[in-house]
């Protein structure tokens, strides 16, 4: 419940070693969606990525080390919660998401009464994304086994372009999974009984520094590591994290 | 190979699967400690299943006895484990180091800028006593 008129906004930006493109996205997301406040989430980074979203006037999340995307991702959702943000949005620090196109995801979400909405590139008719054959596979699959499992069609299951609403960053900032995150999140919204959307977007090939998921053996590895979260997640009875519950970590219980 | 010990290698071998899944399931278990464990469960349950294979492997590196080679398999998988340990235990180490100094200097940090407040209202205090005074 919000007490204001106008609800509070912000992009998270997850970025490592993104020095060479994080201030150009600051810079973009405050000339095109204003009344976004933006907190950048540097993962760890050894170059000036917190620095250089600070100087273009972003808020800066700077991790002691690099957790990973998830990490990092939860670490903005956190304090989106924390402070009071009614809607999130999440852009990729490399410069691949266009702040431009948050406006449709908004309007998605208030067409479809969701609680998140997934920008797709595999939406479009003429969608060219160069990816190696090794992670293009894995996202074909993943959305194969997605929208088999959440009934309805989900065809960019890692996209990490995404728009929240205040349940799904609640959801989110109390357990995120931690590798190729996004296929999970999916699966969570699915069983927290939130809904979720597509809307086709145009991505734009990286601007600097590296994937988070580079090499194709990297990628069959995650893979099978997010194969074994999905088919495992299936088989829990609770499969939802609600509040009261136990801690979503390992050391909640026992040795 | 003794029917007896395929049938305890075959069962131990599904036994650590069953285990590891439930293990994972109750969240336990990160799915990133449990993929190496995995690996090694299956291929044990392969082998121990797949007789003519494990034989193969026996002749292939020299070991007269098939279930030897079987132990000897296992063996390495648990040396790679103990090295899997080892390296999670080093990065745990630093990130541990890197928590502590940064918690110390945000303590500092904090501790500072407490004195600035507390000085600033001493300093107020004493303009009002001041002020007061003179009145």
């Amino acid at each position: 419940m919000s007490t204001t008129i106008t609800p509070r906004k912000i992009a998270v930006v997850p970025a490592y070693n993104e020095a060479a493109s994080v201030g150009d996205v600051v810079r973009k997301l405050q000339a095109q969606t204003p009344e976004y406040d933006v907190v950048v989430v540097d993962d760890g980074s050894t170059d000036a990525t917190a620095k250089i979203a600070e100087d273009a006037g972003a808020s800066a999340l700077r991790l002691p080390f690099n957790l990973g995307i998830g990490g990092a991702v939860q670490a903005g959702f956190r304090y989106a919660l924390e402070n009071g943000y009614d809607y999130a949005v999440q852009v990729d620090g490399d410069g691949q998401h266009d702040p431009g196109e948050i406006r449709k995801l908004e309007q998605a979400m208030r067409d479809e009464r969701v609680d998140m909405v997934c920008g797709s590139r595999f939406l479009t008719e003429d969608h060219r994304y160069p990816a190696p054959v090794s992670r293009r596979t894995g996202i074909h699959l993943f959305a194969f086994l997605l929208s088999r499992i959440v009934g309805q069609r989900v065809s960019d299951p890692t996209s990490g372009f995404r728009l929240y609403n205040r349940r799904g960053v609640a959801v989110f900032a109390r357990d995120y999974p931690h590798d190729y995150p996004e296929v999970e999140a999916v699966l969570m919204v699915h069983w927290h009984r939130l809904a979720m959307c597509e809307v086709p977007v145009r991505m734009f090939t990286r601007n600097g520094g590296v994937s988070s998921i580079k090499g194709s053996g990297k990628s069959t590895y995650y893979m099978i590591k997010v194969l074994l979260a999905v088919l495992v997640g299936l088989a829990r009875s609770k499969r939802a994290v609600e509040p009261g519950d136990e801690a979503p970590v390992a050391a909640a219980s026992g040795i | 190979m003794d029917a007896k010990i395929q049938i305890v290698a075959t069962v131990s071998a599904a036994l650590l699967i069953v285990v590891l899944l439930e293990l994972v399931r109750r969240r336990r278990l990160l799915e990133r400690y449990a993929l190496l464990w995995l690996l090694s469960a299956f291929v044990l349950l392969a082998l121990s299943i797949w007789r003519g294979l494990l034989a193969d492997i026996a002749d292939l590196i020299g070991v007269a006895y098939p279930p030897n080679a079987l132990f000897l398999i296992a063996f390495g998988f648990v040396l790679i484990l103990l090295l899997h340990f080892s390296l999670a235990v080093s990065r745990l180490t630093d990130q541990a180091k890197v928590l502590a100094q940064r918690l110390a200097l945000i303590e500092e940090r904090v501790g500072r800028q407490e004195d600035q407040e507390s000085s600033g209202t001493h300093e107020g205090d004493r303009a009002r006593l001041e002020s007061s005074a003179r009145n």
